[in-house]
């Protein structure tokens, strides 16, 4: 049994134990997760589980075994940076850049929930199509925490790529 | 973390099969557990995981809807039914923790996470009676801005943090448990237990017994109620005092509602006393303030928590307000 990592089929642990961050950075050395609370308070650990976000630092590599995980480093296409990994630059989206790679993954998977019609706490109307909003994104990404404050940036960088092609 | 198997179930007979034996647990996203085994506070020597089983939401004849335990908490908030006849229900799920993590939680695990209670997690520097009995309890003198005001014993003063599970307690859901000696059912609102001299034990549910599916009952007026939670910053955070709340008015009095309050229990608290209060009566902002203090009468505050009730009532005089004229979100 095996976990496909950005594509590529990885053996999955042996010792259950071992989370999925710590086997993208520890054994794959696919160190752009990163690692900041390891206790789910943070998000900077983000990847995408067949497109949906979730937390490495909390799940059991084991558990993803058979699933297709992406992390940041699955981004880019031919050697160029998907368009909000650009935006980020573009953007500042960021300062010390270290909760970056989970805003980005975490940002692709709300985009994802956001078309399909996943509600958020803020919607007025559960049933409507989703506009995102200043205050949406700052909703739906609050699972992601910037020490820098870098997040007028982040969400600038958001809504130049990604709230243009929700349905208002 | 001390070391253990994983197997995955495949059906419930084999979950059973293998969780009931001594030292084993199931697991659900992990997004408590894998937390309290990396703290030391949950140590099974076995995991299975029970995510693959019941994972759909199905319509039942008489209008509700049975949830298996392996849904998501996104899937849950987001299906076409659950927005449309229970928005309580998924307005909840949405105020809880963060995207990432309702994308991984279960249902069965979020009925059966554990308190946040500093304490509970200190495990080098604090006594507590519900890691470990008999130990003393810090919280009852010290840090008690998130604890119990009501239903709390001289052994504990924890609180339950779901969102979901106090949306659960007001729609008078039903429990469905498998376990070694068959299967049984139970309302949502005996699921969970108050402290008394037993807090190591939040449920009534034994040793190895499998949460399978969550009913819900219809209810006529489901689409005119909401959630609101209250708490330290905006979002991704627990509730310091939360309100799920149901209404369905006869020209100006009202006719019928459900009340459950979150924060302030070792269980979500169903708020049987402010529903009678209400019922039948005026829609008026005294009469939610009263009914409101009638649910709180009993409280008794700690030394940062006394802001409770008084917090609670306004919480739900807002939330009623809105309700009763209309103006639901
Ligand atoms: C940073 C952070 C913030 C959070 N904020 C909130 C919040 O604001 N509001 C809120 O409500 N929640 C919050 N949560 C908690 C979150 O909702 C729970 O961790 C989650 O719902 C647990 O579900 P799970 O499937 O991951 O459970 P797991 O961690 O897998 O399991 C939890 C428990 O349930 C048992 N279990 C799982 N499934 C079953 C079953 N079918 N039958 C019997 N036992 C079972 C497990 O053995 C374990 O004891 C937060 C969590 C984190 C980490
Ligand atoms: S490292 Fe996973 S949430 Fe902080
Ligand atoms: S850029 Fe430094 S933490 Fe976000």
């Amino acid at each position: 049994m095996s976990l496909i990592v950005n594509g590529t089929a990885v053996p999955a642990p042996a010792d259950a134990r071992v989370s999925l961050l710590d086997h993208l950075r520890e054994t794959l050395h696919l160190t752009g997760t990163k690692k900041g609370c390891n206790q789910g308070a943070c998000g900077a650990c983000t990847v995408l589980v067949e497109g949906e976000r979730i937390l490495s630092c909390l799940a059991l590599a084991v558990q993803y075994d058979g699933r297709q995980v992406t992390t940041v480093e699955g981004l880019a296409q031919d050697g160029a940076l998907h368009p909000l990994q650009a935006a980020f630059v573009e953007h500042d989206g960021f300062q010390c850049g270290y909760c970056t790679p989970g805003q980005i993954c975490s940002a692709i998977g709300m985009a994802a929930e956001a078309q399909r019609g996943v509600p958020s706490y803020l919607s007025d109307d559960l049933s409507a199509d989703t506009t995102l909003t200043r205050a949406e994104i700052q909703e739906r990404m609050s699972g992601n925490l910037c020490r820098c404050g870098a997040y007028n940036g982040i969400i600038d960088a958001i809504q130049a790529t990604i709230a243009p092609k929700v349905p208002a | 973390m001390t070391p253990f198997d994983y197997a995955r179930a495949g059906e419930v007979a084999e979950a059973l099969r293998h969780g009931t034996a001594p030292g084993a647990a199931y697991l659900g996203g992990g997004t408590n557990l894998v937390d309290l085994m990396r703290e030391g506070i949950a140590r099974p020597d076995r995991l299975i995981d029970v995510t693959g089983l019941s994972t759909t939401i199905e319509e039942r004849a008489d209008g509700g809807l049975l949830i298996g335990a392996g849904v998501r908490n996104t899937a849950l908030a987001e299906h076409p039914a659950v927005r449309q006849r229970y928005p309580m229900l998924a307005r909840a799920i949405l105020a809880g923790a963060s995207a990432q993590i309702r994308n991984m939680a279960t249902v069965g695990g979020n009925l059966l996470q554990r308190t946040r209670c500093f304490y509970f997690y200190d495990v080098d520097g604090a006594r507590c009676n519900k890691r470990e009995p008999g130990s003393g309890c810090d919280a009852q003198d010290g840090f008690n801005r998130i604890h119990a005001v009501l239903g709390a014993s001289d052994a504990c003063v924890a609180t339950h943090p779901s969102d979901m599970c106090v949306a659960l307690a007001a729609l008078d859901a039903t429990v469905h448990v498998a376990g070694p000696q068959g299967s049984r059912s139970l309302p949502f609102t005996d699921l969970h237990r108050l402290p008394g001299d037993r807090p190591d034990q939040d449920t009534v549910l034994a040793a190895g017994e499998l949460i399978t599916a969550v009913e819900l009952a219809p209810l006529s007026f489901g689409a005119n109620a909401t959630y609101r939670k209250m708490r330290d910053r905006a979002s991704y955070a627990f509730a310091l005092i939360s309100v799920a709340a149901a209404v369905e008015m006869d020209g100006d009095r009202i006719a019928d509602l459900r009340i459950a309050f979150g924060g302030v229990a070792h269980k979500p608290w169903r708020a049987t006393k402010a529903e009678a209060a209400l019922r039948g009566g005026p829609a008026t902002q005294q009469a939610f303030l009263d009914a409101a203090a009638a649910e709180f009468a009993d409280a008794r505050p700690l030394r940062d928590n006394a802001f409770k009730p008084a917090l609670a009532g306004r919480a739900l005089a807002a939330v009623l307000g809105a309700l009763t004229t209309g103006d639901v979100a």
